[in-house]
């Protein structure tokens, strides 16, 4: 945010806050600890706001749910903008002081009206107005969110609308104020930050840049591409153009991960070249030209991983890896210097001091005072800086120190995939508790909480559509079609649909799911798909090998 | 829409994390340091402390069988009394916060007397053979369970958590009364061996308000029935139970134990001598929970967290806990499709 993407506040602000929102984020099951924590604050007295289309189990410990149509969280944001404006509720002084555009975005806002908006998502205006209030009158509130306002075609847009918010009330930079997409995997704000995007090098340094450029090209000794390169999304793209034929894929499953399963199975399968480096046989190097077996990260080998408080801990070597498997960077050395290339000792606090030395943003993270301090959180300049609690203090210092924090103005973007009395319900995908993504690793333990792939209905669309719990039904969207058995959730309100991509070797969840991708962070919409579903007679149960259900 | 802008309103490309103030986080309220003595010696400690803290502050080693720095004290289990002059009982150390000019005895007669009754009573019940600390407990403070007789004989699998309010018979004086009782095995991942269970509540605890907020248990029954119990003493498949484990992590006597542990144990090859702990980082979602990893023979045997963490004060979710099975079934030089065979049927 504002330059950096990172969490702008900590767990231990979250416990310490008077609000909490969870918009798009079911943090009970799918980050269980950091639900811990703004527990921690609501038994301490703080208010609970759920935004999410699902009465998840984030939900029931709210003080107030809104069940928003899927997609229509923009609307929703500039609403209760609108909403804080009209009731002379915004912070004057921080938005004169430290942000830029205010005009723009009060005349942007200014149709999204609460019935306005109570038309567009669902939620009846005198919720969206009691949102608005508390989140504006509260002393302290943080806003968090996961990818259920990340995974759509207008993700950028999503996290733009909810920083408006906060700069329209001050709710950032300071102590239990702030700003949290909780991040789904150990390390993506890590790799984030090591440089792992497009057009950024190691510390969210445009790689645009000429003088930052040479400053890495200094150290490493070579030329850098002076361009951006692709996101994931892109990088299909341009397999479809043709443009990219080979691909090396480190500790990732496409196959079981990607939107619109046919079409990445096409794609990854045209390749001249697929190297896949992975602790596992995924599905994804089934296909590969080349397996390199690798050590598990968090338990076979040395290094750190940053969290979503922008924490950077050490992780540490526990097992000794299968025969066979290396560690990745070693594996990495091995390939420069098959190519020529003598990169030294592939020694994990080498490389790290080397992030040290071009990104200042770590300057100060010895190894030594990671271990004693059990972790740091970034930016920590130098080896007497302790480490930030939260972001963008400087936004309150007056005169404010560096530019000023920007509103946006996003316009309210139904999701790609319409819904049509062709496909009239709305499919959203999500995680369980006790599993994580394509199941590749959480298959391999045996959880009591699991129960395989299903679609999940309302029971009124259960009864509509004169359906049994556990039946076989084909749920097709305008991309594919898979059969998977019905479980009723009461979680969902009617029209709404559930999936997880948990079980791919049961049910293919991709197959159906679209990759209208956003265009500013290359997310593919995952969370709102058109689907239908079709009844299957006993023949065709029979065909497919599915048991016939009471009452088929 | 572009907003307008001056010079200092773009983001600043070369500086994407401009350097400002260091944050400063509100301090707790300063709080008045108060004057007590334990054991004869002058401590000065800020209001609000314990006794139990206290003491440590001056090297007093109090026991404690149901206090944990990351749960809320119950006072149940009594090892942690100390003598308070001017008080007609004893007082539980982990709870009693200090007040000006107390004098605290920790180690009198009559502290010592009380601990090796807690600590008879509760061996004489209870089986300890798993429980290292409440053992050393019974060397120091001379603990005889032996001396209330041999055993009585076990109960039957399910006859304790039958037992209905108001109806007992009268116990055999010539034997001890015990909760001995066959280990609840059902499921994959802990098993639950109420032999073992002296009732502190921290499993109880941990599943409510100090940490998973869950409540999936609870005190059970009066009197001897008491007894740690899912709703209607369900099987924890078909129980609220969401596997975070955390009742693992504080049982203090092995009662709740990890069903890697509980096999190696069986087969007699739990050797924790030989185990290390690695901390390390969960592999799953972006929380970064540290997780301790306990080893022997190159195998994850179980998992913690260190209390004193502030990502986890100690505390997991079920993948964190127990999602580690992938890392050590890999045949890397012959890679082959992970089997789906062990998949949990339940």
């Amino acid at each position: 945010m504002f330059g950096a993407g990172g969490g702008t506040s900590s767990y231990q602000a979250i416990e310490e806050t008077d609000l909490v929102i969870l918009w798009g984020s079911n943090a009970r099951e799918t980050h269980p600890i950091f639900f811990h924590h703004a527990l921690k604050a609501i038994h301490a007295g703080a208010k609970l706001y759920v935004i999410d289309p699902r009465r998840t189990g984030s939900a029931q410990w709210a003080d107030r749910w809104l069940g928003l149509d899927v997609g229509s969280d923009v609307a929703l944001a500039n609403a209760v903008g609108r909403e804080i404006i009209a009731a002379g509720l915004v912070n004057k002084e921080f938005v004169q002081n430290a942000t830029s555009g205010f005009e723009n975005y009060k005349d942007h806002v200014e149709s999204f009206t609460l019935e306005q908006a109570e038309m567009i998502t669902g939620v009846p205006a005198s919720v969206i107005k009691e949102l608005a209030h508390a989140y504006a009158k509260a002393p302290t509130a943080e806003l968090c969110w996961t990818l259920g306002i990340t995974e759509h075609h207008n993700a950028v847009d999503n996290v733009l609308a909810l920083i408006n918010l906060s700069l329209l009330t001050g709710h950032v930079g300071r102590w239990a104020s702030g700003l949290n997409p909780l991040r789904g995997q150990n390390n993506v704000q890590g790799g984030g930050d090591m440089g792992a995007l497009p057009d950024r090098l190691t510390g969210f340094q445009h790689v645009e840049n000429e003088e930052l450029r040479a400053k890495f090209e200094k150290v490493w000794g070579c030329q850098i591409p002076p361009k951006k390169g692709w996101h994931l999304s892109g990088m299909f793209d341009a397999m479809e153009r043709g443009e990219l034929t080979a691909l090396f894929v480190i500790g990732e499953n496409p196959m079981g991960s990607e939107a619109d399963h046919h079409r990445t199975q096409k794609l990854l399968g045209n390749l001249d070249t697929l190297v896949v480096q992975d602790i596992l046989m995924t599905a994804t190097a089934e296909i590969a030209d080349v397996v390199l077996p690798a050590s598990a990260g968090w338990s076979e080998s040395n290094g750190t991983v940053t969290n979503s408080e922008r924490k950077v801990q050490r992780v540490r070597q526990a097992l000794k890896p299968p025969e066979g498997a290396r560690d990745d960077i070693e594996i990495l050395f091995e390939i420069a210097h098959q190519e020529g290339h003598d990169w030294g000792e592939p020694d994990p606090e080498t490389i790290w001091n080397e992030v040290r030395q071009l990104s200042p943003m770590h300057g100060g993270m010895t190894y030594e005072r990671l271990e004693k301090s059990g972790g740091l959180h970034w930016p920590c300049f130098d080896e007497t800086h302790p480490g930030e609690k939260y972001l963008h203090g400087r936004l309150w210092e007056r005169p404010i120190i560096g530019p000023r924090a920007p509103f946006s103005t996003v316009e309210n973007k139904a999701p790609f995939d319409q819904l049509t009395t062709q496909y009239p319900l709305r499919l959203t995908t999500g995680r369980r508790l006790d599993s994580y993504n394509t199941g590749v690793q959480t298959s391999l333990y045996q959880s009591p909480l699991r129960r395989g792939e299903s679609l999940d209905l309302s029971p009124e669309d259960g009864q509509s559509y004169d359906l049994n719990e556990g039946e076989f039904v084909r749920v097709s969207s305008r991309r594919g079609s898979v059969i998977a058995p019905v479980h009723f959730d009461p979680a969902l309100r009617p029209g709404l649909a559930f999936m997880t991509m948990h079980f791919p070797d049961e049910v293919q969840t991709n197959v159906l799911t679209v990759d209208a991708v956003d265009p500013k962070s290359g997310t593919a919409e995952f969370k709102a798909t058109a689907i239908r579903i079709d009844k299957l007679g006993k023949s065709e149960l029979a065909r497919e090998n599915k048991p016939v259900i009471a009452g088929n | 829409m572009s907003s307008p802008t001056t010079p200092s309103d773009a983001p600043d490309l070369k500086n994407p994390v401009p350097r400002g103030p260091i944050p400063t986080i509100p301090d707790e309220k300063l709080r008045p340091e108060v004057e007590i003595t334990i054991n004869g010696k002058s401590v000065s400690i800020p209001e609000g402390t314990t006794l139990l803290e206290a003491g440590r502050k001056i090297g007093v080693d109090t026991p404690t069988l149901c206090y944990l720095e990351n749960l809320t004290p119950v006072n149940v289990c009594r090892i942690c009394v100390v003598e308070l002059e001017g008080s007609r009982t004893l007082v539980p150390a982990c709870s009693r916060k200090v007040q000006p000019g107390m004098v605290v005895q920790t180690d009198s007669e009559r502290v010592r007397h009380s601990r090796r009754m807690v600590l008879e009573f509760l061996a004489s019940s209870v089986d300890v053979s798993t429980a290292p600390e409440l053992q050393s407990y019974m060397e120091h403070y001379e603990a005889d369970p032996a001396r209330y007789g041999p055993s009585a004989s076990p109960a039957s699998p399910s006859e304790r958590d039958d037992a209905c309010p108001g109806e007992h018979s009268a116990p055999d004086p010539a034997t001890a009364e015990t909760v001995h009782q066959p280990t609840k095995i059902d499921n994959e991942l802990y098993t639950r061996d109420y032999s073992k269970c002296i009732l502190c509540y921290k499993c109880v605890e941990a599943c409510g308000t100090d940490a998973q907020n869950t409540f999936a248990i609870a005190v059970a029954g009066r009197g001897f029935d008491a007894r740690i119990s899912t709703e209607f003493n369900n099987p924890l498949p078909n129980s609220a139970c969401v596997y975070c484990g955390n009742c693992i992590g504080v049982c203090p006597t092995g009662a709740l134990m990890f069903k890697s542990e509980h096999d190696l144990r069986k087969e007699d090859t739990w050797n924790e001598s030989e185990q290390t702990k690695t901390d390390t980082i969960c592999p799953y979602c972006g929380v970064g929970c540290t997780l301790t990893l306990h080893t022997q023979e190159n195998q994850i045997v179980k998992v913690t967290s260190p209390l004193d963490q502030q990502v986890t004060n100690g505390h997991l979710c079920i993948k964190g806990r127990f999602g580690w099975q992938f890392v050590q079934i890999r045949e890397a030089s012959a890679p082959s499709k992970p089997t789906d065979a062990q998949e949990a049927d339940t």
